[in-house]
Order: structure tokens, then sequence, then C-alpha cells
């Protein structure tokens, strides 16, 4: 079992490894290395030439007040649907996990906008923000409503959170709860027996012992939302006049509709140091707070 | 107090229900006005509908191509999820069983690879493929989906093996069984309840994904079912009453399998996320 890799036993290693190793390698490995070094050329598609040219993309990037607007404008986009869809989820969850009756269906019905892709979830919310809403607002003389939302940045803004949380919320449950029923039943009785109330109860005890949820929970919405695309593809196209454009989004049409590969590239690593340094700071700082039961 | 507690909870679960009414409200719209004309929709979008015809659903078949959407998606899902899970239960069994130095090299990769963000390998990916001339068919996106989908079909079958004692693979060696078939008589079967994780999680990520397929299907003939929604309503003035019967057409498949299995894929993100 331990023996040394040879000829012999190469036979092996090809076959249980070879088709995903390989194909691990051609769309990951590969790709992020010549993605860096892209960053440093001025390929052109359209000639094929292709000449290093140090950080210019990189400067490019950060002179661009386009996309830092738009990078300020994601981050504000994750920030609330982080929190707002974590609040929903840890109280939904923390509600459907007492073993009371109709639990299973009441998380089934909450987990079903998962099942929907993107880009139907940007369409449906579309429907409603720019037909149904406005005609509320018409009917009943709500002023909030009485325009479609997403012809307004502020409002297309709040659409876009509205549409990502109300998806996320589902999924995010379905890691509370687990992460609930990991609380130990005799800790809760403890608690309830020196008199402890609901809210002292969440705060001192749930809370704490639930980090490591809360720790997951956070790192896939904000990686979810970081990299939302159809979602804003389907509900604003980028509109009113690109003013909600999320990074993803832009960056896929700097490279793919004007073909400034380069820039787009360098806009892709830093959206990616931006979110690995947001999301390894969360977890240290959340991993401080976590307790032993 | 025991009369008290009782009513309490039936006016929380009341509440809860009411709550998920609400919360589902967006897909009862868009079922109920999916019977309706465009021009009924627009005059009472809240009404239901006084007749229920599917006229809206056979035409946004029609527009939207829907059995071709549907048989592309069908055969890029089922092909891909295969092979992720038979490759990395390979892989996952390889890694954990010999300990070899380029085995530890790759799964540490593999484990780095999956914080990194699509959007960093898309760019290159397109311009690698778009100069192979491999882009534009079903074979590339496959292997695309192998490549993406390994890294957790690895990572997860390894916890899993790690936890199978070894004497089992053991006395069949010893009865001059080779690798291969120790593996698919004796390890693959143990591995049932990871299969279905990673059916779940597998089957829900490619079915809906949009930007994949859209970078590399570039013929109509190719479509999947979310790039052909997209193209169905890309035209410039939105039919509200084929879309809403579009996008129905697109869930149903889904929430066919989601009413199956629901159980399962309720265990399979709980397990997904906490590996």
């Amino acid at each position: 079992m331990n023996k040394k890799l040879s000829l012999k036993n190469a036979g092996t290693f090809l076959v249980f490894g070879g088709p995903s190793i390989f194909a691990f390698a051609a769309v990951v490995i590969i790709p992020f290395i010549v993605g860096l070094y892209l960053t440093f050329t001025n390929w052109d598609v359209r000639t094929g030439d292709s000449s290093l040219i140090g950080f210019t993309n990189y400067l490019e990037v950060f002179r661009d007040k386009v996309f830092l607007q738009q990078l300020w404008f994601t981050l504000k986009y994750v920030f609330f649907t982080v929190v707002i869809a974590n609040v929903f989820a840890f109280f939904i969850a923390l509600t459907l996990t007492r073993g009371g009756r109709g639990e299973q269906w009441l998380r089934t019905g909450f987990f079903t906008p998962n099942l929907v892709g993107g880009i139907v979830l940007g369409y449906l919310w579309q429907t409603l923000f720019s037909q149904v809403l406005p005609y509320l607002g018409a009917k009943y003389g709500w002023e909030l409503f009485q325009t479609s939302w997403l012809t307004n940045t502020g409002t297309a803004f709040w659409a876009l959170i509205i549409a990502t949380a109300w998806q996320l919320v589902g999924y995010l449950m379905i890691i509370y709860i687990a992460g609930f029923t990991g609380v130990p039943n005799d800790v809760l009785e403890a608690a309830n027996i020196d008199g402890a109330g609901r809210t002292s109860v969440i705060r001192r005890i749930i809370l704490p012992l639930t980090v490591p949820a809360i720790v997951i929970c956070i790192f896939i919405s904000l990686s979810r939302s970081f990299l939302t695309y159809d979602i804003n593809l389907a509900l604003t196209k980028g509109g009113p006049f690109n003013s909600t454009e999320l990074a993803t989004y832009h960056i896929v049409q700097k490279a793919f509709l004007s073909n400034q590969y380069g820039v787009g590239q360098a806009e892709a690593v830093v959206l990616f140091a931006v979110v690995a340094i947001i999301a390894l700071t969360q977890s240290y700082l959340l991993k401080k707070l976590e307790v032993e039961s | 107090m025991n009369a008290n507690r009782r009513i309490l909870s039936g006016l929380r679960t009341g509440f809860l229900y009411l709550l998920l009414f609400a919360f589902l409200t967006p897909f009862l719209l868009i079922i109920m006005n999916s019977f309706k004309t465009t021009q009924q929709f627009f005059e009472s979008p809240l009404s239901l509908p006084t007749t229920i015809n599917f006229k809206n659903y056979a035409s946004a078949f029609d527009n939207m191509d829907f059995m071709q959407g549907f048989m592309n998606s069908l055969i890029i899902t089922g092909i891909s999820v295969t092979i992720i899970i038979i490759f990395s239960a390979m892989t996952g069994y390889l890694f954990v069983r010999y300990k070899w130095k380029v085995n530890s090299i790759f799964f540490f990769l593999m484990l780095a690879s999956m914080a990194l963000p699509f959007q960093v390998l898309m760019i290159p990916m397109v311009m690698l493929y778009g100069n192979m001339g491999l882009l534009n068919t079903k074979l590339t996106l496959l292997f695309m989906y192998l490549g993406f989908g390994v890294p957790f079909g690895v990572f997860t079958f390894h916890g899993f093996i790690k936890g199978i004692p070894y004497e089992l693979e053991e006395s069949a060696f010893i009865e001059g069984s080779t690798t291969l078939r120790t593996f698919f008589s004796i390890v693959l079967p143990l591995l049932k309840p990871v299969f279905v994780t990673l059916l779940v999680l597998d089957v829900l990520w490619i079915w809906n994904d949009y930007l994949l397929p859209s970078l590399v299907l570039l013929s109509p003939d190719q479509k999947t079912l979310p790039l052909s929604t997209y193209t169905f309503f890309s035209s410039y003035s939105v039919d509200y009453a084929p879309l809403m019967a579009g996008l129905i057409m697109t869930i149903i498949p889904v929430l066919i399998i989601y009413l199956f299995l629901q159980k399962q894929i309720i265990k399979g993100i709980t397990e997904g996320a906490l590996k």
C-alpha cells in the first residue's frame, strides 16, 4: 500500500487519477497560470498580437473610475445581501428547529427558490418589479411602487438585493438548522431550569455554539453574491445607464464585448483578491468567537 | 398551562405557514398569470385567471424551442454528473490508499482551487479553447464541468473513503483481485451516501448554470434550457404571458425531481456545506 510510484503501478495512477487530474489541470491549473500571464500583456483578440507590458493593465484597473464605482456598488450589494439573507435565514431556522408539526414541509417550502437558476429568478422578479408592483402602486396610490423599481438606480439596487437574498435564505436556513441541531439538548435544558429567557438563550448559548455554521453561511453568501452574474443580467441588464453593473457583469462585458481581455482579466484578479481578503478576515474574526460546548 | 402552550404553538405554526405563503407569492403570481393573456395580466395581475388555457405554454414551447433546450440540458447534466461522480470517486480512492508524492500535490492543488472563483478562469479558458477551435461543442462543455466538478467530488469522497477499513479490500487482494475490480465491487457500493450528496449538488449546479454554457455553446441548436430561456426573452418587446409560461416550464423539471428527492436534497446540502 505504501509502495513507491514506479513504472509497474503507474497504470493505477493513470486509470484512477488520469481523467480527473487531466480535466482539472486543463480547465483550472493551466487557465489560472495563463490568466495571470495575460494580465501582464496587451493581447489583442483580432490581430493575435501580444507583448509584455508589465503592470499597465493593473494601473488601468485602478485608474478606471467606472470599474471602481462598480466595485464599490458590488461591495455595498454584497454587504446588504449577506446581512439580510443571514439574519432572515437564522431566525427562520430558529423557528424551524423546535420540533413542531409540519416543519419538514416548511423547510421544503423555504428552500424552493434554490431550484431555480439565476436567469429564471431574474426574469421572475423582473416581471414583479416592472409590472405587478407598479400596478399596485397605481391602484392604491402607493408612491413607493408608482414607477418600476428597475428604472431608478437606487431602487434597482434594492431590487437586486431582494431577488438574491430571496434565493439565498432557504439555502442558508438549511445550514443553520444543521448547526442548531448540533447544540446539545442538556445545555438548553439547563438554561431553561435556570430560568433563562428566550433572548438570552439565543444570545449566550445558541449564537456562540453555532459559530461554525455562521462562518460557513457567511462564506457561502459572500462568495455567491460577489460572483452574481445571471440575476444581474436578467433583472436589470446593468441598467439604467450601466448604474447597476455588478463586478462580474462588468468583467464579462469588458472582456467579451469590448475585447479588452488583459484589463478584464486584471479586474477579475483584483476582484478575486478582494473576495479572498474579506472571506479570510471574516472567518478569522468569527473563529475567535468560537467556543467548545 | 398545557392548553395555553398548545394554542401558542398552533399560532406559531399558523404564522409560519403565512410567512411561507408570502415568501412564495412570486411563484404563485407567475403561475396564476401564465394562464392569462398579456392584456389581462396588465389589467389585473392579482386576480385569479378566469379560464385555464394553455395557449401561452404552447407558444412558449415553440418560441424557446423547449424540447431542444430540454434535451441539451438533460444530456449535458446527465453525462457531466455521471463522469464527475465516477472519476472523482476513483481519484479520491487513489489519494487515500496510495501515499505518493504526486497524489498529495494534486490533492492540495484541488483543495486550494475550491476557493478560486470561476471569474478568474473564464477569460483565459475561453481564449485557450477558442484558439484551439474547441468551443461550441457539448464535448468541451462536458470536459469543463468534469474539471470544475472534480475538486469538490474528490474532496468529498476522500473524507468518506478514509473511514472505510482497509481490511475489506485486503482480503480481496489476497484472493488475487485487481485494484480496479476491488474498487468497483467492494469500495464503490459503500460510497452510496456520498453519491446522493454529490448528485444533488451537481445536478442543481449544472442544470441551472448560465455563464459557462453561454461562453462555450454558441450556436442555437446547442443551447441548454437557461440559454433558451434567455434568448426567448432578449427580444425588444417582452410578451409577458408566454414569458411566464416559459419560466414555469423551465422550473417544472427540477421541481419534479425535488418533490421526489426533497429529503435527500436537504441532507445533501447540509453535508455538502458542513464538509
